[in-house]
C-alpha cells in the first residue's frame, strides 16, 4: 500500500487540478463537518448537552451500539470464514460467491432491508409460521441485526481475502507437519497473519453497522425509544425541526466517524509497514 | 528397508502427474528426486508428507502404512523452497513452534524446549539470531532455520522440496555441502528433490530420476553417470554430443572411423551420444571434422565449442595441458569421441 512520493504539481494545469481536488474535498467533506458542529453548539454547551439527555436519544445510542455488538463479530467470523474458504480451497462457484460477497456493496441498502420484510415481514414467506410461534423479527431487534449484518457482510471478507491469497498456505501447511492441530494452526499461524488486516475490516465494518440508515430504517418501524438506532432518531428530531438536538446525535455519530479515521490512518501505517516487510520474504 | 513407495499413481482431473512410481529408502539413506519441471517431483513429495492422498499404491515407512497417518501425525520434517517460516515469529520460536503445539503430557518443559532450540540453533550456525524475525535473515539463514525447525521435532524422515533453489550459486554450494553434514550427523533418512542434477549427485548415496511422472533410472550417483538407461538420463545429467552412425558388434561406425559403444540398442542405425570430455581434438586424423569456435575456461578444463560444417555445435573438455590449449579459434580440427552411448 505504500507507493512512490507523489511529485509536487509542476504545471500550471497540475496545480490548478490539484487545488480545485482539494477545493472539492473541502466544499464536500469538511464543510458539512463543520456544519454539523456550529449547529450543534449553536446555543453553547448547555442546550447539546440537554439535547443528549433524551430518554429516546440514550435509548437510540445504546440500540446503535448493541446492533453494531451483534453484527460486527459475527461478520468477522463470516468473513474470516469466507476468506479461508476461498483463498485455501478449489472449489466450483467460487467465482459465484465472490460476486455474491460484492453484492451488498452494490445493491440500495433500501433492498438489505426490504429483503427481511418479504421473508419475515407479516405478508412475507415466514410471516404467518412467525406470528403463530411468537416471534419477532421485524420491527426488532433481530431484523435491525440481519439488515445491518447484510449490509456490512464484505468488509472483513473483501479486507482478508487479498492478503491471504497473498500470504499462500505454506506456513499453514508447515505448521501441520510440526504437528500442529486446526485449531493450534489457525490461533498461532493464520491468525497473528491476518490480525491487521482483520482489525482494519473490522473498523470499517463497525463505522458503516454504526452509520447504517436505509436498510435499518426500512426494518426498524421507528418506535421511538425502542427500535430507533442514532441515524433514525437524527431523522426524526430533524423532521421535527429540534435542530440543535437533531446535530448534537449527529456530532456523535461524526465524532465516532473521525476516531475511526484515525483507527484507521493509525492501522494503514502500521499495516503497510508490516505488508511491506512480508514483500521482502 | 525404511521408507517403500510401491507403485503410486496421482492424477489431477485426467491428467496423469505419477503413474505407478516405486522407489525405496535405507535407514539413514539420502534420496535425491531429480526431473525437469513438471516431472511430479513436487507431486510424490506431498503424497509422502500426507498432504495429499494418491489415487493407488501404497506408502509404507518401517512397516507402518503411511497412508492411514495423517500428516500431522507423520512426524516428517518437510522444508519448501519458499521457507514458509512463520513471519510473526522469532527464530527460536519457528524452531520451538513443532515442540510447543505438542499435547501437554507429550510437550517438554520449557527448559527442555528452550535447550533443544539453543542446540539446533548451534546446529546450523546460528547461535546469535534466536530473536530475530524471519525478515531479517538473508535467504540462505532463512533457509538453515527453515531446517532447524523441521528437525526439533526429531522427524522420522526429513522431506526437502527444491530448498537452495532460491538462491545463488555460490551459497547453494556452500548448503549442499554443509545440509550432507547434519544428514550424516543426525542420519535421518532424507528425500530431497531438486531439478539441478550437480545438486542430486553431489548429494545423494542414491538419485530417482523422474520424468514425466514416471521413473526413469534409480542408481547411485557414478551408476547414473557410467551406466544411464536412457537417452533422457544421459542428456539431463550432462551435456550430450550427438551422431548419427552404424552400431554393429558393440562398436558405432562413423564417416572412416569407428568408436567403442556403450549400447542398450539393436544393431543398426543409431543416435550416438558421447560427452565433453570423452573425447579428444586434434589438427589431424580420424574424427568429426569443424572449425574452433570458441576456447573457454572451466573450471580446471579448457572448454571448446567446435562447429561442424552442417551446422551442428559440438562441446568437447580437455586439460589445460593437452594438445588442445595449442589451438586458437578458427583453426581446422577433428573431434574424435573416446566413447559413445546409445539407447534402444
Ligand atoms: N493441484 C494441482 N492441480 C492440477 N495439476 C497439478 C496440481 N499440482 C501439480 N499439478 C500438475 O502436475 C504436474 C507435476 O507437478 P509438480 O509440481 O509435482 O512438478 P515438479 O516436478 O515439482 O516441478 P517443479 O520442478 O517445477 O517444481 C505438473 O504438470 C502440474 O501442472
Ligand atoms: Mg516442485
Amino acid at each position: 500500500m505504500r507507493s512512490r512520493p507523489a511529485e509536487t504539481p509542476k504545471t500550471v494545469a497540475g496545480f490548478g487540478l490539484t487545488a480545485s481536488a482539494i477545493l472539492w474535498m473541502d466544499l464536500i467533506i469538511v464543510l458539512p463537518l463543520a456544519v454539523v458542529l456550529t449547529e450543534a453548539f449553536k446555543g453553547g454547551l448547555a442546550p447539546y448537552l440537554a439535547a443528549l439527555d433524551d430518554p429516546d436519544t440514550i435509548a437510540a445510542i445504546q440500540l446503535t451500539l448493541l446492533v453494531a455488538a451483534i453484527s460486527v463479530p459475527l461478520n468477522a467470523v463470516f468473513g474470516i470464514g469466507s476468506a479461508w474458504c476461498i483463498t485455501r480451497f478449489e472449489f466450483k462457484g467460487k467465482g459465484l460467491l465472490l460476486t455474491i460477497l460484492d453484492l451488498p456493496f452494490t445493491i440500495s441498502p433500501v433492498i438489505c432491508g426490504l429483503v427481511w420484510i418479504l421473508l419475515f415481514g407479516t405478508q412475507g414467506w415466514f410471516g404467518g409460521w412467525l406470528r403463530d410461534h411468537d416471534v419477532k423479527i421485524v420491527f426488532a431487534l433481530p431484523g435491525m441485526v440481519l439488515a445491518t449484518v447484510l449490509v456490512t457482510l464484505p468488509f472483513v471478507a473483501r479486507e482478508l481475502i487479498p492478503l491471504m491469497t497473498d500470504q499462500g498456505t505454506d506456513e499453514e501447511v508447515a505448521a501441520v507437519t510440526l504437528g500442529a492441530r486446526g485449531w493450534d494452526v489457525f490461533f498461532r499461524v493464520t491468525l497473528p497473519n491476518i490480525k491487521w488486516a482483520l482489525l482494519y475490516g473490522v473498523l470499517l465494518c463497525t463505522a458503516r453497522a454504526m452509520g447504517e440508515f436505509g436498510a435499518v430504517s426500512v426494518v426498524s418501524g421507528h418506535i421511538r425509544g425502542l427500535t430507533n438506532t442514532l441515524p433514525l432518531q437524527i431523522e426524526i428530531l430533524y423532521n421535527q425541526y429540534e435542530t440543535i438536538a437533531a446535530f448534537a446525535c449527529a456530532s456523535i455519530l461524526t465524532g465516532l466517524a473521525i476516531v475511526t479515521l484515525i483507527l484507521k490512518t493509525v492501522l494503514e501505517w502500521r499495516f503497510a509497514g508490516e505488508l511491506a516487510a512480508h514483500r521482502r520474504h | 528397508m525404511s521408507l517403500i513407495v510401491n507403485t503410486i499413481t496421482k492424477s489431477f482431473t485426467n491428467f496423469a502427474a505419477l503413474h505407478e512410481v516405486s522407489f525405496e529408502a535405507r535407514p539413514r539413506e539420502f534420496i535425491a528426486l531429480l526431473g525437469p519441471s513438471g516431472s511430479g517431483k513436487t507431486t510424490l513429495l506431498r503424497l509422502l508428507a500426507g498432504l495429499d492422498t494418491p489415487d493407488s499404491g501404497s506408502i509404507t515407512f518401517e512397516g507402518e502404512d503411511f497412508l492411514r497417518l495423517n500428516a500431522r501425525d507423520r512426524r516428517i520434517g518437510m522444508v519448501f523452497q519458499s521457507y514458509a517460516l512463520f513471519r510473526h515469529m522469532t527464530v527460536a520460536d519457528n524452531i520451538a513452534f513443532g515442540l510447543n503445539v505438542r499435547a501437554a503430557k507429550e510437550r517438554p518443559s520449557k527448559a527442555e524446549i528452550k535447550a533443544k532450540v539453543e542446540s539446533l540453533l548451534d546446529l546450523v550456525q546460528l547461535q546469535d539470531f534466536g530473536k530475530r524475525y524471519p525478515s531479517q535473515l538473508s535467504g540462505g539463514q532463512r533457509q538453515r532455520v527453515a531446517l532447524a525447525r523441521a528437525l526439533a521435532i526429531s522427524p522420522r524422515l526429513l522431506l526437502l522440496d527444491e530448498p537452495f533453489g532460491a538462491l545463488d550459486a555460490l551459497v547453494r554450494k556452500d548448503l549442499r555441502r554443509w545440509l550432507r553434514r547434519i544428514h550424516d550427523e543426525t542420519g535421518v533418512t532424507t528425500v530431497f528433490v531438486t531439478h539441478d542434477q550437480e545438486e542430486a549427485l553431489d548429494l545423494a548415496d542414491r538419485v530417482v530420476v523422474l520424468k514425466d511422472g514416471e521413473i526413469e533410472q534409480i542408481g547411485e550417483p557414478l551408476e547414473l553417470y557410467r551406466q544411464p538407461k536412457t537417452a533422457f538420463v544421459f542428456d539431463f545429467l550432462g551435456h550430450a554430443n550427438q551422431a548419427q552412425g552404424m552400431l554393429s558388434g558393440g562398436s558405432a561406425q562413423f564417416d572412416g572411423f569407428s568408436v567403442p559403444a556403450v549400447s542398450s540398442a539393436a544393431d543398426g542405425q543409431i543416435t550416438a551420444r558421447f560427452r565433453p570430455f570423452e573425447s579428444h581434438v586434434s589438427k589431424t586424423g580420424p574424427g568429426f571434422p569443424g572449425k574452433v569456435l570458441s576456447i573457454l575456461p572451466a573450471g580446471s578444463n579448457l572448454r571448446l565449442e567446435v562447429g561442424l560444417s552442417d551446422g551442428i555445435v559440438y562441446e568437447t573438455q580437455h586439460a589445460h595441458d593437452s594438445e588442445a590449449a595449442t589451438l586458437r579459434i578458427g583453426d581446422d580440427v577433428v573431434v574424435l569421441p573416446t566413447k559413445v552411448y546409445a539407447f534402444g
